[in-house]
């Protein structure tokens, strides 16, 4: 019994973790090769979550939900960039992130004027809304499905970014921008790609935790911070680190959550264990990180030298 | 020792512009003419968090360190009423002494670990830790949790009786001129050249001799304390302590004052504070008088305009004027 309750949590943290990636992969080569910190990375999340949770309202199909979620999120990110951001990219960081943190109480508003200020509820898809059942051990297929998606984005990802021309475009404009522009490639152009498949990604994270979490103005926050805390550890604008911090962030709070207050009752007399235990808990990825920088300031998988300068 | 530690220009914008302010702050519960009246109140806020972005600012203005977090330190003092008052122990000075002593503590470990990093990656930590201790101070259940704690009485200073509104607006409005005095004294100190100079160039700094660590460690602490004495006197204000004050809404807000008064000005975070809170205390009041259907809604309008002075102005209103030398 217990190990199946391990398990569940593993695959619960899993979930979270590939989560974690979709957002901290955009937000991670943003910053990579534009130097840009972008807060408002949580707004697109949310904003994806409320297109799909729309469009399934609507027309009752997950597929068009998670169309609907990732290219309007992804519109919204180009629009972002083209129209708002440009001048932001070469100046400091104080500015983006005060220009950001704008933003973010800009998009709150916004859906609380569209959508109402309460929390809307998505439903998991019927074919989805099954468990799975595996030698005994009994999980959702929906949480299984999520895992799927993500590992594949993962593997895409990996793909174009290190087998394509464009994906070779990317990693030459992160480390020598004016070495690539001088080459004849329209760096600006290549810059709004990676913003809008960042913005199309967290769109997608929005959707499909969608029917898990609840969809409710200011939900991009605390996934922020996660996705902040993901892109440190794994070093910042590194794709792979992100994919690698961010299963273990997930991993280490689910786990942390599930089991932190049982394992301080065994320790410390219950009063204690109940007020320590969730905040322990909760502090885990924080400890965590202040861990990994004191120990390699640069995070686990430093991009290549160049590209953070 | 000299009052002022370099000739002051008096008749440049600049000065002009604090001393009408100072004077104005100082008249002001005259010209409210009752006691307990709420714009006695606001005003005393304006101060609150004119304080605490005069201590944020001796980190991100003249150190040029991005911390997206400082109201984790609001949060420790405003606590540090909270607390000892639910326990009886009312005494107004074991309150700043356990304020000071609490910033002290986590914002020398704090900075230890962050200053380690530089850029983007020192704004993220010190969110990260803000929000560590955010759900620290949630998870406290016999105060209140989530839901904050009532103060059931403000800090007794013996001498200074500050349960009056206007009292307690003096106390807050001589704890900002003794901040501005001292990071003015401190910015033209030899500690706030170097201070300065590793803002400007900190490799060079550090080829120069200095320990830019360590001098950017004493500021992180410093800049810590002064926003744990402005929490001491928020808890007193509202008679409330909540996780809520160490959001990092709060430390954007900060940051967003700093900016708009002027970055790297030692009077600009009060010209900042002044502006954004009268702002937040006015939109609310336009959009009701214009579309009252979106009354709720002006937070829209706040966030246009924190982006917009993001975009815009490069040096703050206080900032563009013409200073001294």
């Amino acid at each position: 019994m217990t190990y199946q309750l391990a398990l569940s949590q593993l695959l619960n943290g899993l979930q979270l973790g590939v989560l974690l990636f979709l957002l901290a992969a955009g937000l991670t080569l943003v910053f990579g090769i534009m130097s840009f910190v972008n807060l408002a990375h949580g707004s697109l999340y949310m904003l994806g979550a409320y297109f799909g949770a729309a469009a399934f309202a609507k027309t009752e199909s997950f597929t068009l939900a998670i169309l609907a979620a990732s290219l309007g999120a992804g519109a919204v990110g180009l629009l972002l960039d083209r129209f708002a951001l440009t001048k932001l990219y070469t100046r400091d960081h104080l500015d983006q992130v005060l220009a950001t943190f704008g933003l973010i109480l800009f998009f709150n508003e916004l859906i609380r004027i569209i959508w109402g200020p309460g929390s809307i509820f998505m439903q998991v898809p019927d074919a989805l809304s099954q468990t799975v059942d595996i030698a005994g051990f009994v999980y959702p297929s929906y949480r299984f499905a999520i895992i799927g998606v993500g590992l594949l984005v993962a593997l895409g990802l990996y793909l174009l970014i290190q087998k394509t021309r464009i994906g070779m475009l990317i990693r030459a404009g992160a480390t020598h921008p004016h070495m690539v522009s001088s080459l004849g490639v329209n760096i600006k152009w290549l810059n709004t790609l990676v913003f809008a498949l960042g913005a199309a990604l967290a769109g997608l994270a929005g959707v499909m935790s969608g029917p898990i979490v609840s969809v409710q103005p200011g939900m991009g926050e605390p996934v922020l911070i996660l996705t902040l805390v993901v892109i440190i550890i794994g070093g910042l604008g590194s794709i792979r680190g992100a994919f690698f911090a961010a299963l273990i962030v997930g991993v280490v709070d689910t786990l942390g959550r599930a089991f932190m207050p049982t394992l301080m009752r065994s320790i410390f007399e219950r009063n204690t264990a109940d007020a320590a235990g969730p905040a322990l808990a909760s502090m885990l990825i924080y400890l965590l990180m202040a861990l990994v920088l004191a120990l390699k300031p640069q995070g686990l998988f430093p991009a290549s030298a160049g590209a953070t300068r | 020792m000299k009052l002022f530690p370099v000739a002051v220009e008096w008749r440049a914008p600049r000065t002009l512009v604090a001393i009408v302010l100072v004077v104005g702050l100082f008249l002001l519960p005259l010209l409210a003419g009752d006691d307990n009246s709420f714009y006695v109140k606001f005003a005393t806020r304006v101060l609150i968090y004119a304080l605490a972005a005069i201590g944020l600012n001796f980190i991100l203005g003249f150190g040029g360190l991005v911390s997206f977090g400082h109201a984790m330190y609001v949060m420790l003092g405003a606590y540090a009423v909270g607390i000892p008052v639910q326990h009886g122990i009312t005494s107004g000075y074991l309150h700043v002494a356990i304020a000071l002593a609490s910033a002290l503590l986590v914002s020398a470990l704090v900075g230890a670990v962050a200053l380690r990093t530089s850029g983007i990656a020192f704004i993220m930590i010190t969110l990260a830790f803000a929000q560590m201790l955010f759900f620290g101070a949630v998870s406290l259940k016999e105060y209140g949790g989530d839901d904050g704690l009532t103060i059931a009485t403000r800090s007794d200073f013996a001498f200074f009786d500050i349960t009056n509104a206007t009292a307690l607006y003096y106390f807050a409005f001589v704890a900002v001129l003794l901040a501005l005095y001292l990071s003015w004294r401190a910015v033209l100190s030899p500690f706030g050249l170097v201070l300065r100079g590793s803002k400007a160039n900190a490799r060079r700094a550090a080829a120069l001799g200095h320990p830019v660590f360590r001098y950017q460690w004493v500021a992180y602490v410093l800049s810590a304390i002064v926003c744990a004495v402005a929490g001491v006197l928020l808890a007193n204000l509202t008679q409330f302590a909540s996780p809520s004050y160490g959001a990092w809404t709060l430390s954007g807000e900060l940051i967003v004052i700093v900016i708009l008064g002027g970055i790297g000005t030692v009077f600009g975070p009060v010209v900042g504070a002044v502006l954004l809170l009268a702002l937040e205390e006015s939109l609310p009041m336009l959009v009701e008088a214009t579309l009252p259907d979106y009354k709720s809604n002006w937070m829209l309008l706040l966030g246009l305009f924190i982006f917009l002075v993001a975009l815009l102005l490069k040096r703050g209103v206080f900032g563009s004027l013409r200073g001294g030398k």
